[in-house]
């Protein structure tokens, strides 16, 4: 296995899998709602300690898969229980295990039926998570991806809004069709392999015909631009992001969305290069639309968190447009602005969601003016929402800029499209912002409002950290990205000049 | 003949002996209980003889790892229909002695079957599954003059005859073209055959009446209003047991030929009409028992595409997946048995709250739903994946399309049991009281699902080996 570099200790990866799981089956003896909150927090705090030596221990000069397992596990079809985390996965899996025990916090008083349950939900859904991001064989990645649905579904359907029916249904039918080709796709790649094979690094760089290319390209697209979502199908997001509870909207922007992003990566372009290259220039322009569209459609919405989810179309297209633009700087911004997508705009579904435990509603009108009442709330939502337009000095400046410029180097036409997105985003988080903050002269009254409390805060600080972090520092999150980035351009073939780090930070 | 190749059949005849003397007397309390016995008693006989093999009744009758591990699912499913449909609150008082005997005879028929080797042999032991089946149908209770159970029946008994009656149609022209009534003896007269129409309409015909079994399109007109018509429990069995059995035996007759061109298609056909049939049909049922018997028909479908593989690997995946159904369909009945408190159907909708009233049975239909629909990491998705991938092998990439687009239509009405189920409120609070040994069944039940879904390595292996023996 010339991919993995094997993991001879303690098998962190299959820790960080089963950990949750094993948790979430303890959790199932808790008597009390307390006892649950408790373990699972503990659990997850766990779980974000364990995974913290990854990034230590991560060897930044290789393109290989580190802290490798390898176990048969279906041997009639070569099937293996194979792990690994290169670059391009392994911000996302910290990402995952550091934004769960918030996301418990976040619910430590939102959640206030059948808590249990939404507690061993939120542990399996971790297990799913990590397993997407670390699995390198196509049948262990299908499992997690397609088990995913079974607790995201239960987070809507359960503990979510008023139209949680429809939402949960349209989420789970969305995405469960989108990836029924991808089942058919994975098995067609093992029969055209040889030898035979599911491990997703041993598919990569086999000369496919290039019939086979596109329609493998065809079925993996319609799979993972239904998961990131891109514009013609991203229309269970908003309705799934509405109804889904504090937690479940975190997840879903900061780490589910992600997931569509990373098969692109991670399987479209190392797989079927060739097709790649020929689709190219509609998803480029897809990603244009998507930008546009969400830009357009937030600066129209009265409830927040719909506002927030058609941003999020927004964001998610840059993100495509930077890994369409198959040159180093546009994937190490694409790479980087999945991360700080994650940060900012989960940063603002628990923002929401703070007001919402206080005014029991997320239409914009109720909430207006509350900066009066709430100053520190009022701070770290004004700095969340400079984010999320990518004002210079926070982390989505950094991503957005270097998208762009990568963008500019290869189709100034179609990233010239994308500019006005910019503004646009400027123009509707401003508008939520003054609306929140300061409203107008007739606000609704807030008598009775109070602040954060501590548990909010140490639920926010931390993103707040990483906004500057990454905006002001961004080289330790880029110098892990870049060997990956520049080994899969050499797969696609298009190895696109020099290093993005190099250029912009002296 | 050693008495121990034969075990599971004889004691199976001696209990059904016993539940027919206790079916004379007044004394019918201990019928359960016997019956009971009986049921653990066939699951650990057939256990006990799975590594037996043989040829008995001058080669009519084989006895090796492929019929013995027929045996060994076909009891634990007869056992476990037993236990958790031990109350039969639709079955009259009067009847029940002679309900369990037509269940014990009906499993002793399909065990039988799996055995069989012979055309004769397979003939009567089919018709001996059967009838003890057709009884079953019409014992339910008519309670306000209802009659729906004997449509049931009725519809039921009329095209299975039809069915044997085309089988054995299909049986006198391979006997007219090779001579013979021995299936080991008709394989290789059948190769040099394969290019005579009536050899190929012959084997056809043979495989129809597996197909009427599993309600398979065109055959499937019998299966909603059989499922609707009879008690929970009686649906528990058809639904389940019999399917066994017509696999095992579409595995015996379909290896007997080499890969023809026509006959794929025949097969091929079959599987796409009755996915889009059974998921289609099913979108629209409120009744559950109906969208379980539209849910079957889609199933079968997905069986087939095992079958037409006419290859080792995808007979595997069929034995692997009629295995997982059996166990994704007994842990959804034995719910609606538990629902079901005076034994009439249950609605979809009247499965609201049951997350309330027992969370152990909302588990229960909640896993097997998510199972059915194909979702990993449950047994029905691994099927679902070895079943796609054999059948793309042997090159049916149109079928395999087809087969993807219905797995993601079938999501929807089995999510919306799940939805109903966790997410409405009940219309009664009234907890369900659960028997201890129902419990344990849907406990064993639902690490089958899993277990078997996540490490489908072991079985495979056995799979395969049985298959070796007969291939």
């Amino acid at each position: 296995m010339d991919f993995l570099i094997l993991n001879k200790g303690f098998p962190i990866l299959s820790v960080l899998i089963f950990l949750p799981l094993a948790g979430a089956v303890i959790a199932l003896l808790l008597s009390s709602d307390n006892a649950a909150r408790i373990w699972t927090l503990i659990i997850t705090t766990l779980e974000a300690v364990i995974s913290l030596p990854l990034y230590a221990g991560f060897n930044t000069a290789t393109y290989k898969y580190q802290f490798g397992e390898r176990l048969a596990w279906i041997p009639q079809w070569n099937i293996h229980y194979t792990l690994g985390v290169d670059g391009i996965s392994l911000l996302l899996v910290l990402l995952t295990t550091l934004i769960m025990p918030f996301c418990i916090l976040a619910s430590w008083r939102y959640i206030a039926k059948r808590v249990k349950a939404f507690m061993i939900c939120m542990l399996i859904l971790e297990t799913t998570m990590i397993g997407v991001f670390v699995a390198l064989d196509f049948i262990l990645f299908y499992v997690m991806w397609e088990a995913m649905l079974i607790p995201m579904y239960m987070l809507i359907a359960i503990w979510g809004g008023p139209r949680k029916i429809y939402a949960s249904v349209k989420f789970f039918i969305y995405t469960m069709a989108g990836s029924a080709m991808l089942l058919v796709a994975i098995i067609a790649l093992y029969l055209a392999s040889a030898p035979h094979t599911f491990s997703i690094p041993m598919l990569m760089g086999q000369n496919y015909s290039p019939t086979l290319q596109t329609l493998v390209f065809l079925a993996f697209f319609l799979a993972f631009a239904v998961k990131v979502p891109m514009f013609p199908l991203h229309t269970w997001l908003p309705a799934a992001h509405v109804e889904a509870p504090t937690a479940g909207s975190v997840i879903l922007a900061g780490v589910l969305l992600k997931m569509g992003a990373y098969g692109f990566l991670r399987f479209c372009l190392p797989i079927t290069p060739q097709a790649t290259m020929t689709f190219m220039p509609y998803v480029l322009w897809l990603s244009i639309a998507g930008i546009l569209y969400g830009g357009f459609t937030a600066l129209a919405q009265k409830d927040m968190k719909k506002l927030i989810a058609y941003s999020s179309v927004g964001h998610m297209g840059f993100i495509t447009l930077g890994i369409f633009m198959l040159n180093s700087r546009g994937m190490e911004g694409a790479i980087l602005q999945m991360l700080n997508h994650g940060i900012t705009t989960g940063a603002l579904f628990l923002c929401v969601g703070i007001i919402y435990e206080r005014k029991h509603s997320r239409e914009l009108s109720v909430s207006t003016g509350i900066g009066k009442h709430m100053p520190v709330f009022a701070t770290f939502f004004a700095i969340f929402s400079l984010s999320a337009f990518a004002f210079p000095g926070t982390n989505s400046f950094v991503g957005e800029f270097l998208v762009l410029a990568g963008g500019f180097a290869r189709h100034k036409l179609i990233t010239a499209f994308a500019i006005p997105g910019v503004i646009l985003a400027a123009a509707y988080m401003l508008r939520m912002l003054q609306k929140v903050i300061w409203g107008g002269v007739n606000n609704p009254s807030h008598t009775g409002l109070v602040d954060l409390n501590t548990r909010e805060i140490i639920v926010l600080a931390p993103f707040l950290v990483f906004v500057f972090w990454i905006g002001l520092a961004p080289a330790p999150f880029l110098a892990v990205i870049h060997s990956s980035v520049n080994h899969l351009l050499t797969q696609v073939g298009t190895l696109g000049g020099t290093s993005a780090v190099a250029q912009i930070l002296p | 003949m050693n008495i121990m190749q034969f075990a599971p059949e004889l004691f199976l005849l001696l209990g059904a002996l016993i539940i027919f003397l206790f079916s004379l007397f007044e004394n019918r309390r201990g019928v359960r209980n016997a019956a009971l016995a009986i049921g653990l008693g066939a699951v650990l006989l057939t256990a006990a003889s799975l590594g037996r093999t043989g040829l008995l009744f001058m080669g009519a009758y084989k006895v090796d790892l492929f019929s013995q591990l027929f045996k060994l699912l076909i009891a634990c499913g007869m056992a476990a229909v037993l236990i958790f449909g031990r109350r039969l609150p639709d079955i009259d008082r009067r009847l029940r002695p002679e309900y369990y005997l037509c269940l014990i005879l009906s499993s002793l028929g399909l065990m039988m079957l799996v055995s069989s080797v012979d055309m004769i042999a397979i003939f009567v032991s089919l018709e001996l599954a059967s009838f003890a089946l057709y009884l079953m149908l019409p014992m339910r209770d008519d309670r306000q003059g209802r009659r729906i159970q004997m449509e049931a029946a009725i519809k039921y008994m009329l095209l299975g005859v039809m069915a044997t009656g085309v089988m054995l149609f299909g049986m006198s022209y391979i006997f007219g073209l090779t001579g013979t009534t021995n299936l080991a003896a008709i394989a290789p007269k059948l190769h040099n055959l394969m290019s005579e129409p009536a050899a190929l309409v012959g084997i056809a015909m043979i495989v129809c009446v597996f197909m009427f079994k599993l309600a398979a399109f065109p055959f499937n007109f019998w299966v909603a209003d059989a499922y609707e018509g009879a008690a929970n429990e009686t649906t528990a069995f058809l639904a389940t047991v019999p399917k066994l059995a017509a696999v095992a035996l579409l595995i015996r007759v379909v290896s007997l030929i080499s890969p023809v061109h026509e006959l794929t298609a025949f097969l091929a056909v079959m599987a796409v009409c009755s996915m889009f049939y059974g998921n289609l049909c099913a979108l629209r049922q409120t009744d559950f028992k109906r969208m379980m018997a539209f849910s079957a028909i889609a199933h079968a479908g997905f069986v087939l595409l095992g079958i037409l593989t006419f290859r080792q690997a995808g007979y595997a995946a069929a034995m692997y997946y009629i295995t997982g159904y059996l166990v994704m369909n007994l842990a959804c009945f034995l719910v609606i048995c538990q629902v079901s408190k005076a034994g009439e159907n249950v609605a979809i909708a009247s499965l609201a709250g049951l997350y309330k009233r027992s969370p152990l049975l909302a588990l229960t239909m909640g896993i097997s739903m998510f199972a059915l629909a194909g979702i990993p990491p449950f047994v029905g998705f691994m099927g679902e994946f070895m079943l796609l991938a054999g059948a793309l092998r042997a090159g049916h990439l149109t079928v395999v399309i087809l087969g993807a687009v219905n797995s993601a239509i079938a999501i929807y009405y089995y999510l919306s049991v799940v939805r109903v189920t966790y997410c409405r409120a009940p219309e009664n609070d009234a907890p369900l009281q659960v028997d201890l040994g129902t419990r344990a069944v849907s406990l064993i039940l639902i690490a089958t699902i899993i277990i078997m879904g996540v490490l489908p390595g072991s079985f495979l292996s056995i799979a395969a080996n049985a298959l070796h023996g007969i291939l």
